[in-house]
């Protein structure tokens, strides 16, 4: 753990060096989902609502899974970006160090730039948390924590997944994106507006609906039935990244050197 | 004239190489399409008011946006030239015996068409062919199609002419992120990516329709499904060439003022 706090501060340092490119980088981060909110606002603003949502609603919903998005970019870019690692060969340079893999990929790479996004969500977040007639409970405010935190994990899963494809590919795969982008941009909206096979995909397979769906209906007070079973989902979610785990301790043991 | 051609030609015959990419890029794009359609069609479900675009409109829309997504993408971009301005090569660029300007345009176009070619084809024709109340439909008349590939073309030409300004930036700035980001969120924005023009509040679509960005996408997007009328469509055409004009002229001065203080630094 004090080695990723290392590689932490040594990554953040030389990201520092560039002061003015990190500082212009976070802002044009900041505009990029600002944009997609705009459009979110403007078609709530001709609509009205959708399937009975209202908008501060589907805001909070916005906002949790960006934020989620924009901290895993941050903190598992290493994996997002670990085909460069396979093709330049770097990766038998990981392999002969005493430390676990995992850690080191993990650590290669940080996007500090993303805060600009996590800014965007955040106000996004406390906007529309203020406008939510929400009776706040202990447990409430814990599920919405739990929320971003097994979002992150979620993603982080996908990144892995998708690393671990490039040691039989070696190229990155950009199907990955449906999952990472496609499956944010989905999951800005409530699951149940999307027909049922998305939302069950997205609920049962890629647990998005874990996320920010069916806890999310327990935060607004929608729920019918066991109101612990809505606030534990997160958890659930938060499991995607074991078999995750396993997939790429398996690729590993799979590597073979492009030799370059 | 000819060589611009052979510039075109070549870069095209390169871009159709990268076929396993484009099918990933297609299958990406039909899922983006699908969760969009989704979405108006939610929206669309309970609306009180008329909106200003059908659905069935807006479905052809977002399906030829996906096919032709490479005509609206600003940040769809050439690294190789970035590197050339930051790295200094450039200076190989300059000893060529033709225009850069024209090498460059022919350069861009050829990455778009042949990116928009191998992408468009499977995905229009799977669009054609899903499900109501997702499928594409034809356009209304042939003349609505004809004047839709007249208005693509054009817009794809204006696009290029666009991004040229980006990689001129790049020579003042010298990283082409910050001006990437601005392009790309504001026209993309304009262009309608992210909400169709139509469904824009008013006081936007004001400003959508003054800036070049919507004559690229919107604007042939709309004529197809015959949401512009023909006779507004042929006065478009006209706007479009006056917009490309405009734009190519500008471009040329900023590229040749650009050029005149251009410094190589060794490398």
């Amino acid at each position: 753990m004090s080695l990723y706090f290392k590689y932490l501060l040594i990554l953040f340092k030389s990201q520092m060096q560039y002061r003015t490119s990190f500082w212009l980088l976070s802002i044009g981060q900041f505009f990029i989902p600002f944009s997609i909110f705009a459009g979110l606002y403007f078609l709530f603003e001709r609509f009205g609502q959708i399937k009975g949502w209202e908008f501060f609603e589907v805001a909070l919903c916005f906002a949790v899974i960006h934020m989620a998005f924009s901290l895993s970019e941050c903190f598992a870019r290493g994996f997002d970006t670990f085909s460069s690692l396979i093709i330049k060969g770097d990766f038998d340079r990981v392999l002969v160090r005493p430390r676990s893999t995992f850690l080191q990929v993990l650590g290669s790479k940080f996007e500090f730039t993303r805060i600009g996004r996590l800014l965007q969500s955040a106000i996004v977040l406390i906007w529309a948390l203020n406008n939510l007639p929400i009776e706040w409970s202990i447990l409430k405010a814990l599920t919405l924590f739990f929320m971003i935190t097994s979002g992150v994990l979620i993603f982080t899963g996908i990144y892995m997944l998708a690393a671990t494809m490039c040691f039989w590919t070696v190229q990155g795969l950009e199907v990955a994106n449906i999952f990472t982008d496609g499956g944010r941009e989905m999951a800005q909206y409530p699951l149940n507006i999307y027909q049922k096979w998305v939302a069950r995909f997205f609920t049962y397979v890629i647990p998005f609906g874990t996320v920010n769906y069916l806890p999310l209906l327990f935060i607004l007070g929608k729920t019918k039935g066991d109101e612990i079973l809505y606030m534990l989902t997160p958890l659930a979610g938060s499991l995607f990244i074991l078999p995750c785990f396993l997939v790429w301790q398996f690729g590993v043991r799979h590597y073979r050197s492009t030799g370059s | 004239m000819k060589v611009y051609a052979s510039v075109l030609k070549l870069r095209l015959l390169i871009g159709m190489q990268y076929r396993s990419a484009a099918l990933a890029g297609v299958a990406t794009q039909f899922f983006w399409g699908f969760i969009s359609i989704m979405v108006f069609e939610a929206f669309y479900e309970f609306t009180a008011v008329t909106p200003p675009i059908s659905l069935k409109e807006l479905i052809t829309y977002i399906w030829l946006q996906q096919a032709f997504l490479a005509f609206i993408m600003l940040w769809f971009r050439d690294n190789e030239l970035f590197d050339l301005i930051t790295s200094g090569n450039i200076a190989y660029e300059l000893c060529r015996p033709t225009d850069l300007y024209g090498f460059w345009f022919a350069k861009l176009l050829a990455q778009r068409l042949s990116s928009a070619l191998l992408r468009c084809y499977p995905i229009l024709l799977v669009a054609f062919f899903l499900p109501k109340p997702y499928n594409m439909t034809l356009p209304p008349n042939v003349i609505t199609f004809i004047l839709f590939v007249i208005t693509l073309l054009l817009g794809l030409l204006l696009l290029v002419a666009i991004s040229m300004f980006l990689y001129i930036s790049v020579f003042v700035t010298l990283s082409p992120m910050g001006s990437l980001l601005i392009f790309g969120v504001l026209g993309e924005f304009f262009a309608g990516l992210i909400i169709p023009i139509p469904l824009m509040p008013l006081w936007l679509q004001k400003i959508a329709y003054v800036l070049p960005f919507r004559w690229t996408a919107d604007f042939p997007f709309r004529v197809y499904s015959g949401h512009i009328a023909q006779s507004d469509a042929i006065i478009g055409v006209f706007i479009q060439l006056g917009y490309l004009l405009g734009l190519l002229w500008l471009g040329k001065l900023a590229l040749n003022s650009v050029l005149k203080r251009v410094v190589v630094q060794g490398g």
